[in-house]
């Protein structure tokens, strides 16, 4: 029976495995601990930015690209703060019992979570922003007798909406898809108990949400939400896709004009990558701090 | 004050309270006891409305329990509710544990919240503990902050679901004794229990339920010495043994 060898043999092994090694054996050890990974990261960084400063080249890649940051930021702040709040309102209607409530939620859900969103991107930004700007020349039609026939409803156009905007709409309706699943996850991982002890004092469900079980919620799903930030961050370079200038939309004109694609999209990987790589670290520093404080607070 | 006619619980296929009628006066202890699943707190459920009933009929205080929201929360209001798991708010200290409700639902200012839940607390003995978070304390010492947020509200009757059956045996005896000193205050009480001492020492009245019916109701001397029904007979020799 091979079965029984098994604890015979590791009984021959000294119980502690570490108190026979060698000195090169505790290097190597703790060698392998080491986050390689982010020195390979650090080492590329420093050998780009180096190139940055010295060669003429990169430093006019960088300050084109750089151009686009305030767009790339701008977009992802906005989008993501839109984006929690409709996830917030969604979130709450998939707890709903009401079934009105649940179903438009669901549907909403559903229907953002089976499409991808390069493709929301432009069916929001081509379809729904022109027929949503048909449904208020309508109305200012209807208003025409109160506001006289050429008020500010029927002037307003489909150019009036600035494809950043458009694209912002898209990424937060997007988003909060993906959110409301995060927020009704967390609402749900808060026991029966909770929602019980608050309702015997007589609070309302409202009141029951918002002072005891949302103020647990979010704590639980403030790393998931983090990370939906740093994923908003890189989707953003899908605005591009609209023609705003992000920084892949200035690194897209940038290397079809010179021909300078490698140095170009590394470049522009080497951006996305230095934020997401700062926005992660501050993610698991948040992750780290709620645990302690989970462990106080139980 | 609280008159129950015909109480009907149905989970599914399972009768959880079948046909329950039942009457506590003023100011009485009444304790349900009873084998697990026998319905006991299905019944103390449905008088604050945590369990909708099938059917049957619960007047609390004069209210009429029926499915209005407005309805259920003035009868909750009037009556406090301890869990077997306490239930405490894990993000709330103490003190924000009992003065939370008395601010929301019953608007009271943060300094009248504040003056009554010390009150309370030091009534369940524990006001040294204000500003400690749930988890820093021992089950007695939570489930005795839980009785002192329901009594924060001035509930006209206290509903205990097993208050002590999640507690270490050295904690129940500090449990027990702030409900004896409740029962002697003249509190209106229902109290889930297998603490048999306690129904004996506080109850004015026992309710022995099987199946999710009342098979016996008796005064506590009558029931623990002599009990009328053979089902209860059985139970007592199990229980005390």
């Amino acid at each position: 029976m091979s079965l029984t060898t098994g604890p015979q043999q590791s009984a021959a092994i000294p119980l502690d495995p570490t108190a026979d090694r060698s000195a090169q054996g505790r290097f190597v050890d703790r060698m392998s601990q080491w986050p390689w990974w982010l020195l390979i990261i650090v080492f590329f960084g420093v050998l780009i930015v180096w190139n940055a400063m010295t060669s003429e080249l990169y430093s006019a890649i960088f300050s084109r690209l750089l151009l686009g940051i305030g767009v790339t930021i701008f977009t992802t702040l906005v989008a993501y703060s839109l984006a929690i709040i409709i996830g917030l309102i969604a979130g709450l209607g998939r707890v709903s019992q009401n079934p009105i409530i649940f179903n438009i939620a669901t549907l909403y859900v559903q229907v953002i979570r089976g499409v991808p969103i390069l493709v929301q991107l432009l069916v929001i930004a081509f379809v729904i922003v022109p027929i949503v700007i048909d449904g208020i020349n309508l109305l200012g039609s209807a208003l025409a007798p109160i506001l006289g026939g050429d008020n500010f409803l029927t002037r307003t156009k489909p150019q009036d909406v600035p494809f950043l905007t458009r694209s912002i709409i898209a990424l937060a309706i997007a988003y909060g898809g993906f959110q409301a699943e995060t927020f009704r996850a967390g609402i749900q991982s808060i026991s029966k108990g909770q929602m019980e002890a608050a309702r015997s004092l007589g609070m309302s469900y409202l009141q029951a949400m918002r002072y005891i079980i949302l103020p647990q919620a979010i704590r639980r799903v403030l790393p998931p939400l983090g990370n939906d930030f740093i994923a908003m961050l890189k989707d953003s370079s899908l605005v591009s896709v609209l023609g705003v200038r992000d920084i892949t939309q200035e690194a897209r004109l940038y290397a079809s004009a010179s021909f300078r694609f490698l140095e170009t999209y590394t470049s522009l990987a080497f951006l996305y990558l230095t934020m997401t790589i700062v926005l992660s670290l501050g993610v698991k520093w948040l992750e780290n701090r709620l645990n302690s404080e989970g462990r106080a607070q139980g | 004050m609280i008159v129950i006619k015909h109480l009907v619980k149905q989970f599914g296929s399972l009768r959880a309270v079948d046909d329950v009628s039942l009457t506590v006066g003023r100011g009485k202890v009444t304790v349900i006891i009873g084998p697990s699943g026998s319905g006991k707190s299905t019944v103390l459920r449905c008088i604050n409305h945590l369990e909708t009933p099938t059917s049957g009929e619960i007047w609390v205080d004069g209210i009429h329990l029926t499915h209005d929201a407005k309805n259920i929360n003035a009868v909750r209001a009037e009556v406090g509710m301890v869990f077997q798991q306490f239930n405490l708010f894990p993000h709330l200290t103490v003190l924000e544990n009992v003065t939370l409700a008395q601010r929301v639902v019953r608007k009271r200012s943060e300094a009248e919240a504040r003056e009554i839940a010390m009150q309370q607390l030091t009534r369940v003995g524990i006001p040294e503990k204000a500003n400690a978070y749930p988890s820093q304390l021992s089950g007695g010492q939570q489930q005795r902050v839980a009785i002192a947020r329901a009594l924060a509200m001035n509930p006209k009757i206290m509903l205990f679901d097993e208050p002590t059956s999640a507690l270490d045996p050295e904690m129940i005896k500090e449990v027990l004794d702030v409900m004896l000193e409740l029962a002697r205050s003249g509190m209106t009480m229902v109290v889930v229990t297998h603490e048999m001492g306690f129904a004996r020492n506080a109850a004015d009245e026992i309710v022995f339920m099987d199946r999710g019916r009342i098979v016996e109701q008796n005064t506590p001397e009558e029931f623990f010495t002599n009990p009328r029904e053979e089902r209860a007979r059985a139970f007592l020799n199990q229980i005390l043994r």
